[in-house]
């Protein structure tokens, strides 16, 4: 089978603007050179991980494999709706009820939109600036987009109940493009709960995804996606999300699989008054490597931003993170926090902390922190003494570690999912 | 607002005489400007052959503005001059010292300090040290302080030991073009024990157009022994940009502290690209404080490299950034051994267009044990054009270490400068006292005659900032 490089993605139903959307971005890819060693962008990372010359399209799904995804795909009791994808096909939707349809709340796949909502994708699709490295990366998802969700909640229309996507990974080297577009019209509410997955957790493949989120004014938007695709798999993860005046996002990842996963995600605030909290939740084992870059960018005055990544490495682990508070000129009343902390685990484990500032506006309150440190060996030693065996008593203390971001979510059924999920990463170790 | 109430003179480096130089290597950089660099220096084979092939890594070398500011494109390496030297050798006796350089330092107060406070100085114009003088008291203590140029020829068993092993002269291209052309610096080692009570000086003056200044600074302090050192600079205004990049090694062997102050208060023309770096042995420690006023760009990392176990790192760092100025500073710590601990206090202000930047590194590589990292950078923006930015990068491997990071920007609190303002201070005095305030605890830690400097410096550059 061709290499994944050296096609495009050509697809004869697809309408003409479409078409030409994925030429132009191919004749970007190609023109668009690879990261280089220096490139202060790609720092600390390990740029092999790049070389994508052995994955392949993925191909079909055959029906035992089907079932057992299907059979898998349910991560909380009760959503709104749900979409199921593999390989990059649609493989079951449950539809959102009557009412919200009545009320306008479009909840698509990729290719449904593109013949019923052609103008929310022509107006939104990926026309944020990728300005954190992987710009290569993202013509490539956008020359091969062919999968994904868009969601269109209407003014002032609130979901109650979270809405669920899956996309699995299946079949040796083979490669998915998942795409997000949630487009929130001003006032609207919505909660989002996507997963990543593989069928076998040994095999190789790569994802490349990309999420735009717009926020209309006074919109709230949270967004989780957990990345927990096979141990051998190579995941790129480019997000956006931008604010209007009074908007309130948040986002958090959660990674547990793969072998490598990059993970970009800028939040911009376009108009006064927005909030945006950027979580994140990294659990590193084995020799997995995460690498991942943000950007809170003030544009405006009176916007809150607040970050909080934590990473738990374990074994030959390696995390990276690099981070910027941004306020542009004129941006006064910013008030922005960026924190990472690394517990570390391992004596083979790295932690890589570049957290930055670049203030342009003087009445601003920015600040960050970053930590790297231990298990405080008086905390073991307390839970050893109230009869708790140490293996259990360590994974008490990471787990309570890593709560401080969980909780910031404030939804307790996907906290208790997140945490199960969590807790079956470290029964495996 | 008024400002006359600070009294101070803020022409005070910014003077020239018209020097006529004894040698002048010329406009423009190439293997006779080297040759000729080694042929009035009498170098060894082995020099010229060191300034030869860094020439090469010079060239080689691309501009680090991947990552720094494009500004650095602005240098013109044709349109500068690498050596000029005043006169023929270095004078022990400030009577000595030709009239014209003599007026120099004169007016800036260096000999008036020698007499008071000072163990040692050197001062060098230009390329040259053009006078170098210790106390006797210190001399008979084995202490050598001299020239670069006089300790490579008069103590080569201990120089060549040293020189270049902690700044490779590939490191970057400015230490590489340091290592190609570089003369004057100071050359100092302090024996087993000695603990040298008052500090050494250098000071180093740029009266050129057009010039460049390569000083190069080799110090070690053998087992036990202690030593402070502190050099200030100064240039005048020249219309066209004049390039200062030394290199500075310290070597602080088993148990030795060294302490090495710069107060710098550069012209706005110059760039002042520098490499500083030092080697903690066991238990040693090494400090650097730093403060930088005035220059056009300064990039400026002072590093430690703990290399032996307990050894101890600091940077202490104050950067002043006014309008048409980019302090580009930070600190580079590396942890070589076990239960090594460094420590980094930045402030920086950034006054009108002013912008300053923090740019670390911390590096604990893997199966080290008890190592520690402490970070603390705070910027304060006076106006709404300033500009501040930090960087760091934090590696840390394996359990049993630790590093926290903490930066913050704030701006001069409105009720604070309106309390004062109630109290009967100008606008100007009120903002010159929280700046202050602001640095006061790291100024608390130079030396009384280098805080009074920097507070004087301090409040010159805030002179008209508000409003």
């Amino acid at each position: 089978m061709a290499s994944l490089l050296e096609t495009p993605f050509i697809d004869p139903t697809a309408p003409d603007w479409l078409q030409t959307l994925r030429q132009q971005a191919w004749t970007d890819f190609q023109n668009t050179p690879a990261p280089k060693r220096k490139d202060e962008a790609w720092r600390f990372a390990n740029l092999k991980m790049l070389e994508l010359d052995q994955y392949q399209p993925a191909s079909k799904i055959d029906r035992e494999t089907e079932q057992k995804i299907l059979a898998q795909s349910t991560g909380l009791s009760s959503v709104a709706g749900r979409l199921v994808f593999a390989n990059g096909i649609l493989l079951a939707k449950q539809n959102l009820t009557a009412e919200l349809i009545a009320q306008g709340v479009q909840f698509l796949s990729f290719d449904e939109a593109v013949n019923f909502v052609p103008e929310l994708i022509q107006q939104h699709f990926m026309t944020q600036t990728v300005g954190l490295g992987s710009a290569r990366l993202a013509a490539l998802h956008k020359a091969k987009v062919s999968t994904g969700t868009v969601i269109h909640v209407p003014k002032n229309v609130e979901i109650a109940l979270p809405l669920e996507i899956f996309h699995w990974l299946d079949g040796q080297n083979s490669t998915v493009f998942p795409h997000t577009l949630i487009i929130l019209g001003d006032n609207a509410k919505l909660t989002v709960l996507e997963h990543y997955q593989s069928t076998q957790s040994q095999t190789e493949g790569l994802a490349c995804a990309v999420n735009d989120l717009i926020l209309g004014a006074g919109a709230r938007l949270t967004y989780v996606s957990v990345q927990d695709w096979s141990d051998h798999a190579r995941s790129f993860q480019i997000n956006s999300t931008e604010l209007a005046r009074d908007a309130h996002a948040t986002n958090m990842v959660v990674n547990l699989g793969s072998s490598y996963s990059r993970y970009e995600s800028a939040s911009r605030m376009r108009g006064p008054g927005g909030r945006s909290d950027m979580l994140a939740v990294n659990v590193a084992t084995d020799h997995q490597e995460y690498d991942q870059r943000t950007l809170q960018d003030h544009a405006q005055p009176h916007c809150t931003s607040d970050l909080l990544y934590k990473n738990a490495l374990l074994d030959f682990s390696r995390t990276i993170f690099a981070g910027l508070i941004r306020v542009e000129e004129h941006s006064h009343k910013t008030d922005a926090y960026q924190k990472v902390r690394n517990l570390i685990l391992s004596d083979d484990a790295e932690a890589n902390s570049m957290p930055g500032l670049e203030i342009l506006a003087d009445d601003v309150r920015c600040s960050h922190g970053a930590t790297s440190g231990q298990l405080e060996q008086d905390e073991v030693f307390y839970l050893l003494s109230r009869g708790i065996p140490e293996a259990a008593a360590r994974k008490l203390l990471v787990m309570g570690f890593l709560n401080e971001a969980i909780n910031r979510l404030e939804n307790e059924s996907i906290e208790t999912h997140l945490n199960s999920l969590i807790a079956q990463k470290f029964a495996t170790l | 607002m008024s400002t006359t109430a600070i009294d101070i003179d803020r022409e005070l480096g910014n003077f020239t005489y018209d020097v006529k130089p004894y040698r002048d290597s010329g406009f423009g950089l190439s293997a006779d400007t080297v040759n000729y660099i080694s042929d009035v220096k009498n170098d060894p084979d082995w020099v010229r052959e060191f300034r030869l092939k860094s020439l090469q890594t010079f060239f080689d070398k691309p501009m680090p503005t991947s990552w720094a500011t494009k500004d650095l494109d602005a240098i013109d390496f044709t349109k500068i001059r690498y050596y000029l030297s005043a006169q023929e050798k270095t004078t022990r006796s400030w009577d000595d010292v030709p009239e014209d350089i003599k007026r120099t330092f004169e007016r800036l107060g260096i000999p008036e300090q020698e007499r008071k406070f000072l163990a040692g100085v050197e001062a060098q114009f230009d390329s040259e040290a053009v006078y170098s003088n210790v106390q006797k008291v210190v001399s008979d203590q084995g202490v050598i302080f001299t020239g670069s140029t006089e300790g490579l020829k008069e103590h080569p068993e201990i120089f060549r030991k040293w020189f270049g092993k902690v700044i490779p002269t590939g490191d970057n291209k400015f230490s590489a073009l340091n290592s190609a052309v570089f003369s004057g610096g100071s050359f100092i080692y302090v024996p087993p024990g000695v603990k040298v009570k008052h500090p050494l000086q250098a000071y180093f003056r740029i009266n050129s157009e057009n010039f460049g200044q390569f000083e190069r600074t080799l110090i070690i302090v053998d087992e036990g022994a202690e030593l402070t050192y502190m050099e200030g600079c100064t240039a005048p205004k020249f219309t066209t940009a004049t390039l200062h990049s030394a290199v500075v090694e310290l070597v602080a062997m088993k148990g030795a502290k060294i302490q090495y102050i710069t107060v710098q208060n550069w012209s706005p023309n110059v760039f002042n690209l520098v490499t500083k770096r030092g080697i903690a042995h066991e238990e040693a420690e090494v400090k650097w404080i730093d403060c930088n006023i005035g220059s056009r760009l300064t990039m400026k990392y002072p590093g430690v490299v703990m290399k032996g176990r307990k050894a101890r790192g600091e940077v202490i760092s104050i950067a002043l950034a006014n309008d048409g100025q980019h302090q580009d500073t930070g600190a580079k710590m590396i942890h070589a051994a076990d239960e090594t601990t460094s420590n980094v206090i930045s402030k920086s202000i950034s006054v009108g267009k002013g912008r300053s930047t923090y740019r670390g590194m911390v590096h604990i590589p893997k199966h080290l044990k008890g190592c520690k990292n402490n970070t603390e950078c705070d910027a304060l923006l006076i106006n709404s054009t300033s500009r501040t930015d930090t960087y760091p990068a934090i590696t840390v491997r394996g359990t049993g270490n630790v590093t926290q990071h903490e930066a913050s920007v704030s701006q001069v609190s409105a009720e604070q400068i309106f309390y004062m303002q109630q109290r009967g201070l100008t606008e100007g005095q009120a903002m010159s006292l929280s700046v202050n305030g602001f640095v006061n605890d790291l100024v608390r830690q130079f030396p009384m005659e280098y805080s009074v400097e920097l507070k004087r410096l301090i409040d010159m550059e805030m002179e008209g900032s508000v409003g």
